[in-house]
């Protein structure tokens, strides 16, 4: 924003209650006010924003601020919604206690932010209010004493690092070179005083709040019965609650199913099929046409078709979150989650990892416990996401008989369709059990959760958190995902001997294919002949108890970096051009009549179930790989995740072949 | 009597709580402290959380959670 002589950058810190932080993530909000922060110097001006519809809760973080130092203006925010409560706030009797500017604004109307912005520009002083916290003064000294030996500390941190046991701050602390020794003897001090640990540090803070408030508050003598409580009693109830989740997540999962195909078929056809086209007319055969159109065109093309997916999602996600919703489905399903050790926070989402893992892997943010995010994260490739359906749709097509229960209401495939769904979140809940006893065992990650009024969304907050996840997903499809796709390219179209073309030619004179059948032909010796044709030849021996042979290996090798292509290279190994979908008859036709070498058929309904569940299992997509690695900042988590999904998806399917 | 056996829509007085733990600490910093007016709204479908009231806000809180704040 730029707007008197000189430019202002402002910094949008994360909105917590407090100062104090258990986890690294929360310690962000201290380390950017104390000139911690990477690339960031100390602030000149805090803005602290707080709900005037819930001043007292608000003032206790401002009551921290106090202890910085620093200039600070308060903006009463939410003015508009403590007015329809019959609430009134005056801000110049606040502003005299707090000694700091307060300004009465609503920050979803620009014309209410102009006081605001004079106010940070105007020159500033540190904060003078009639009455600081009346914290104890051993417990000043000791902060005083610790600074005196630590000048990098400031006021606030100190505090911080004195008074919270184990928290982010004191193993920032420590991790600077802080001595261990004297902290535990500051403590030790302050031990034998009484009114000074964080409790009593608490007592004092919300003392000085009501000292603060007094005569700035003017309230309803009786309670109304507000909005949100009408919506709360229907959105929350036993019977009604559930029914209102139910058909939030049928829109939801019909949004992402559906709404979505129109726009994913036209950028897979219309932009990048007919690019894909163009270049193909454009370049002359060979390696560089196939590396551009079959690598890069198709690569791209491969992820960016889950743009919109991407986009509904997070649309309806921060929709559900900015209107209060989210807060409701939490408080609902947290009962069902504590069983896996999860908590509210993980239901939504492990939920839409049923459209796609990527998204909701990066939803998982919101989830403040270090050890509950992980195992989120773990489980949500579990999850049956949209790019399993087309091969379960081709399989179940070719091989599951269309049997009818009950009148008809119910039939096989469907059946076998739900079977595949829940075999996901059946195999994630021991795993889900196994992680918190094991590398992740600690204790049930606490749950308190603020359950804000309901308001309506802010089409700003939504759009920015669409645009941000779209970003972010189009700049990994145009980096490790290309390139991940590049060398599967690679892999299966080199190394093309002219003997092979040589020998499909004089087949194909011999037994007068037409040109189509014989450039069919040729393409599928070509994939036979490949390096991931060879690779799948290698892997025999390892796929041979599951009944597959090497046609299906390499199918399943070449969709490690996107399962959902696995339909295109079937068509490609079954000599049908890679011009298939999941629909094509042609194609499960191909399927039913493949034959082993000794004429038997090559896929039995079992075999067929055993590739499914495989797929349904098995971690097959590179960007879920990257994600989890760049959410975790790790190498071990996607290494775990891939080596633990893939040995399930074959011992599940070898469990299938052998029980059918 | 501690606000997890307190009857929905009673106004009670919270009169003390456990401060051994970080997370009773948290609830503390949110307001739950000796003197506040606290009211259980009513339990999620499945029991548990509880939906309580402190003040002008709504809070989610666990029952085992709430079993150690004492209120009268």
């Amino acid at each position: 924003m730029s707007r008197a002589a000189r430019p202002i950058e402002i910094v949008d810190l994360p909105g917590t209650y407090s100062l104090a932080a258990l986890s690294p993530d929360e310690l962000v909000v201290l380390d950017s006010l104390c000139g911690r922060a990477p690339g960031l110097r100390r602030p000149d001006v805090v803005v602290a924003i707080v709900d005037a519809s819930n001043l007292p809760r608000n003032l206790y973080l401002v009551s921290q601020l106090l202890d910085l130092q620093l200039p600070l203006v308060v903006a009463l925010n939410m003015m508009d919604v403590a007015r329809s409560r019959g609430i009134e706030v005056d801000a110049e009797t606040l502003a005299k206690a707090i000694g700091a500017p307060v300004v009465p604004i609503v920050a979803i109307d620009d014309s209410t932010l102009g006081a605001l912005c004079r106010e940070i520009e105007s020159p500033h002083t540190v904060p003078q209010p009639a009455k600081m916290p009346a914290i104890s003064k051993y417990t000043r000294n000791e902060v005083a004493g610790l600074r005196a030996r630590h000048p990098s500390l400031c006021g606030a941190e100190a505090l911080r690092v004195l008074l919270d046991p184990g928290g982010a701050a004191e193993q920032a602390f420590l991790a600077r070179g802080g001595g261990a020794e004297e902290l535990r003897d500051a403590r030790a001090r302050l031990a034998c005083e009484s009114d000074c640990d964080a409790a009593a540090e608490i007592r004092a803070r919300y003392a000085w709040v009501q000292g603060a408030l007094d005569g700035v508050i003017r309230r309803p003598s009786t309670a109304r019965i507000t909005g949100t409580e009408r919506l709360d009693r229907v959105l929350t109830h036993p019977v009604g609650g559930v029914a209102a989740l139910l058909v939030v997540l049928g829109v939801l999962f019909q949004a992402i199913f559906r709404w979505a195909d129109p726009f994913m078929t036209l950028i897979d056809e219309q932009i990048f099929g007919r690019v894909g086209e163009f270049l193909r007319a454009a370049l002359p055969e060979g390696p560089i046409q196939s590396l551009v159109v079959d690598g890069v065109v198709a690569g791209i093309g491969g992820v960016v078709v889950f743009l919109p997916q991407i986009m509904i999602l997070f649309a309806a996600i921060a929709l559900l979150e900015d209107c209060g919703y989210m807060a409701r489905a939490a408080f609902m399903m947290d009962r069902a989650m504590r069983g896996l050790g999860l908590s509210g926070r993980a239901f939504i989402p492990l939920l839409s990892s049923f459209a796609c893992a990527v998204p909701a892997i990066m939803g998982t943010r919101t989830i403040a416990d270090r050890r509950e995010r992980f195992v989120t994260i773990f489980l949500a490739p579990f999850m049956s996401c949209s790019a399993r359906l087309p091969v379960y749709a081709l399989l179940i097509g070719a091989f599951v008989e269309r049997r009818a229960y009950l009148g008809g209401v119910v039939e096989l495939p469907g059946l076998v369709l739900l079977a595949m769904y829940l075999v996901g979140v059946a195999v994630a809940i021991p795993i889900a059990w196994i992680i918190r006893k094991t590398v992740l065992a600690g204790p049930q990650p606490a749950f308190v959760l603020e359950l804000p009024s309901y308001k309506l969304p802010r089409f700003r907050a939504v759009w920015q958190r669409v645009s941000e996840a779209s970003r972010g997903f189009l700049l990994r499809a145009g980096t490790v995902i290309l390139a991940v796709n590049l060398i599967v390219w690679a892999l299966a179209y080199f190394p093309r001997d002219s003997a092979t073309a040589a020998r499909i030619a004089a087949a194909a004179a011999a037994q007068q294919w037409d040109e189509q059948r014989a450039a069919d032909e040729l393409e599928g010796a070509y994939l036979r002949e490949s390096y991931l044709g060879k690779l799948g030849h290698a892997i025999e021996p390892a796929i041979r108890p599951l009944g597959w042979d090497w046609r299906i290996g390499m199918a399943v090798l070449a969709s490690f970096p996107a399962r959902e292509v696995v339909v295109g290279s079937l068509g490609t190994i079954f000599n049908l051009g890679s011009e298939t979908d999941e629909t094509s008859s042609g194609l499960r036709d191909a399927l039913r009549d493949a034959r082993r070498e000794d004429g038997r058929p090559l896929f039995t309904l079992p075999i067929a179930l055993s590739v499914m569940v495989f797929f349904a299992l098995c971690a097959q997509c590179s960007s879920t790989l990257v994600v989890i690695g760049r959410e975790t900042r790790s190498w071990t988590w996607p290494i775990a995740s891939f080596l633990t999904m893939t040995a399930l998806a074959y011992l599940a399917a070898l469990a299938v072949v052998r029980i059918f | 009597m501690s606000l997890a056996s307190t009857p929905l829509g009673k106004s009670v007085r919270v009169t003390g709580m456990q401060t051994d733990s970080a997370q009773s600490i948290r609830l503390m910093e949110l307001g739950i402290i000796e003197g506040a007016e606290i009211c259980v709204v009513r339990r999620a479908p499945l029991g548990d959380p509880l939906q309580v009231r402190l003040g002008d806000y709504d809070l989610s809180l666990r029952s085992s959670d709430a079993a150690r704040i004492e209120v009268a």
